[in-house]
């Protein structure tokens, strides 16, 4: 089964993402990630989207989410010509004789360590998918006692944008 | 300029677009709804089950073409709307439901009467309000019946807190919908119409399959037009019932898993299947990797969504089924059809496999038939099984909008509502619900609606003292093991009639039939005529679940 990326553009009311995760359950489509947040526009969010299936159910997933009014607009984001990023925020057990190798571990991936104490640090890493599935396997012999993960972001990259695809109508009011 | 209450901006919204009537139920949370409503130019029918008033709504909608609307309070009113709603929405049927909701400041700490009726209703409506500001009451009217009533139609649900009906406005009625995130198709892909006009021309052996779309786009007079330029045998879905008139030579009746052997035969050997306002319902395909083997198939719909969701399809069109009827007619016309040969095999097909049954007794196809025969133009519901069935195949529908059914969700006890509803909204036409004694005994308590609102309309129960769809499959696939569908002499549908005030008949005997049908409409008043049928017979053709429409069964 592949995996597809949108961008979903929403409006900025309470309520969108419960009618897209509805959707997504009561159709039976899975999601493997799913990132929100706002734009720059006030009134527009961007839900990143990653599904899995087959052609036929991605566009059906487009499809049925497009019929939802509160769905301005959706953009598949390719992967050669989008980049993405996942956080982690990965806390570890240390001690005085582990604390280096896990220093050395976080320079190796350009991770952050973002807190300390004498007993534990939180790494920060950005990546894809695989690279935090990495520095995690490395840093689980030290004990790892909490991890928190965001969804996958992205982005076109050059100018392209996901509203690129939006028809021109769509900021135009209707005439009764 | 002076302000307005929330309430009043609500009905002077609901009366600048139109509506005529409302079906409802009063409570606390509309008490200022209603008192508005008490001095309204608008008719308010008093249901007496909350689900009714969403059935009538929807009777209302399909019957007249216009956007049905229904109210109820909060909590358990607007939960009782909840299958109704559905089944509309299934349907495809513009209803806006309109429900009161306790105070903004009670809402999420489980106050009195209170229920989360946008969160319940996100699968069931083509769209929800959660009214939070006074000033958003005439937009968000305007939007819902524009929403309800463009593209794909359905229900679509405005909760309202009651200290919002309260709070003031300056009221202006919005001229313009600013929705960017709806757009109904509005054209039609020429191209692609262009690729569906070359595979009809090259096509011998076509059949046009149309559904419920038809009659909502009103194209039944394109839906002919096409049919007779390119001498097309059509088949009509539940929903597309008198989309096509059923007396028509090129009709081939109801395709499916009740429907003619006829139009399941032409299906399967077709080589071009055009559908129309269809969605591929497992009902009407049976087994879905063995339907239409040999068929291309053009899907003409205006949801997108619905193209492609169930069966492989190889020229997709969005857009308005008459527009693109129109112009698709306007594409074959100057070619001479070349299904001679196919319109005779049909032709055989349907002489040797009409549809039939044995006459002895009271049977409930000779009820239909009866029906058909002394009111011919009448509004017919149905509630849903054996009754459905059995009205869909013995009684020929000529015009659209003539033929209201709940045939996506199933829902009993939908017919009698639904016929309220549609004689309040077509008072001259005859309305007859075709009702099974289970069934109707789901809604029955509209007899009050219909008496004390003077809505004559006319209920044929077929009583067999069964449940018995249900009865059905247990005989065929549970060895008549009849667990829990037994039902018989548990109500006396003359005394409830009386007692409501209505007019109750009781049929035995296959001469009366006629009769008790005239006494019950020229009566002018509700009706119920319990015709005591033949307990055991079966609705056949049948395709047992599972297997291709062309392995359909006769049944005794």
């Amino acid at each position: 089964m592949k995996r597809h990326t949108l961008a979903v553009l929403v409006e900025n009311k309470p309520g969108v993402l419960a009618r897209i995760s509805g959707l997504f359950s009561r159709r039976g489509f899975n999601i493997e990630s799913l990132a929100v947040g706002v734009t720059e526009k006030v009134d527009i969010s961007r839900i990143t989207i990653v599904v899995s299936g087959d052609d036929a159910v991605l566009e059906q997933v487009k499809k049925q989410l497009n019929k939802l009014i509160d769905v301005i607009h959706i953009a598949e984001l390719a992967p050669n010509s989008s980049v993405s990023r996942e956080l982690a925020l990965i806390k570890v057990g240390v001690d005085a004789t582990t604390r280096s190798m896990v220093m050395q571990i976080v320079d190796v991936f350009r991770a952050r360590i973002i807190d300390v104490s004498t007993d534990s640090l939180i790494v920060e890493v950005t990546g894809s998918k695989g690279k935090i599935a990495s520095i995690q396997r490395l840093l689980s012999q030290f004990g790892i006692k909490e991890m928190v993960r965001t969804g996958k972001v992205a982005l076109h990259r050059r100018s392209q944008t996901a509203a690129d695809t939006m028809p021109e109508e769509l900021q135009r009011p209707i005439e009764e | 300029m002076a302000e307005i209450t929330g309430a009043e901006a609500l009905i002077e919204s609901l009366e600048n677009e139109g509506v005529e009537v409302i079906f409802g139920y009063p409570g606390g949370s509309v008490l200022p709804i209603y008192d508005e409503l008490y001095d309204a130019s608008i008719r308010h029918v008093l249901v007496r089950h909350e689900q009714a008033a969403a059935h009538a709504a929807d009777g209302y909608a399909q019957a007249t073409g216009r956007t049905g609307v229904c109210i109820a309070t909060s909590g358990p009113g607007a939960t009782n709307l909840v299958t109704g709603i559905a089944t509309a929405y299934m349907d495809s049927v513009p209803l806006v439901a309109i429900t009161g909701q306790v105070p903004r400041s009670l809402i999420g700490g489980d106050a009195f009467q209170e229920a989360d009726i946008t969160g319940i209703t996100l699968p069931i409506t083509k769209h929800n309000y959660l009214v939070k500001d006074v000033e958003d009451v005439p937009r968000i009217i305007k939007e819902a019946f524009y929403i309800a009533s463009t593209g794909r139609p359905g229900p679509v649900l405005i909760d309202i807190p009651k200290d919002v009906t309260t709070d003031t406005l300056e009221f202006r009625y919005p001229q313009k919908i600013n929705l960017r995130g709806y757009m109904p198709p509005k054209g039609v892909d020429v191209e692609q119409l262009r690729e569906a006009a070359q595979l009809i021309l090259r096509s011998e052996r076509p059949v046009i399959y149309a559904g419920g779309g038809v009659i909502i786009s009103n194209a039944s007079s394109e839906l002919l037009s096409l049919a007779e330029t390119i001498m097309a045998p059509v088949t009509t879905t539940l929903m597309g019932k008198g989309a096509f008139p059923d007396t028509h030579p090129l009709s081939i009746g109801m395709p499916g898993m009740h429907g003619t052997k006829y139009a399941n035969y032409a299906i399967q050997e077709s080589d071009l299947i055009i559908a129309v306002g269809a969605r591929f319902d497992d009902r009407v395909t049976g087994k879905l990797e063995s339907f239409a083997p040999n068929a291309k198939i053009i899907h003409i719909d205006i949801d997108p969504a619905e193209i492609g969701k169930n069966a492989r399809v190889d020229i997709p069109v969005v857009g308005d089924a008459r527009a693109a009827l129109s112009r698709l007619t306007g594409l074959v016309k100057e070619e001479q059809p070349r299904t001679g040969a196919w319109l005779d095999r049909i032709k055989k097909w349907k002489e040797e496999f009409p549809l039939q049954y044995k006459r002895d007794g009271l049977k409930p196809q000779y009820v239909v038939e009866c029906i058909n025969e002394l009111y011919p133009d009448a509004i017919i519901t149905t509630e849903v099984g054996q009754n459905q069935m059995w009205a869909a195949q013995y009684f020929n529908c000529t015009r659209p909008r003539t033929f209201i059914t709940s045939g996506g969700l199933g829902t009993m006890g939908y017919g009698f509502p639904a016929a309220i509803g549609a004689k309040v909204g077509v008072p001259d036409a005859t309305v007859i619900d075709i009702a099974g004694d289970g069934s109707f005994q789901m809604n029955s308590q509209e007899l009050a609606t219909a008496v004390q609102n003077n809505v004559p309309v006319v209920v044929a129960i077929l009583n067999n003292g069964y449940l018995g769809m249900v009865r059905q499959w247990q005989e065929l696939f549970f060895e008549r093991r009849y667990s829990a569908t037994i039902i018989e002499e548990s109500v006396d549908f003359v005394k409830l009639a009386e007692a409501y005030g209505a007019i109750g008949l009781r049929v035995k005997e296959p001469e009366d039939v006629k009769a008790a049908l005239k006494e019950a409409v020229d009566s002018s008043r509700p009706c119920i005529i319990d015709f005591i049928v033949e307990r055991t017979e079966n609705v056949s053709p049948m395709v047992p679940a599972g297997a291709a429409i062309n392995e359909i069964l006769d049944l005794e």
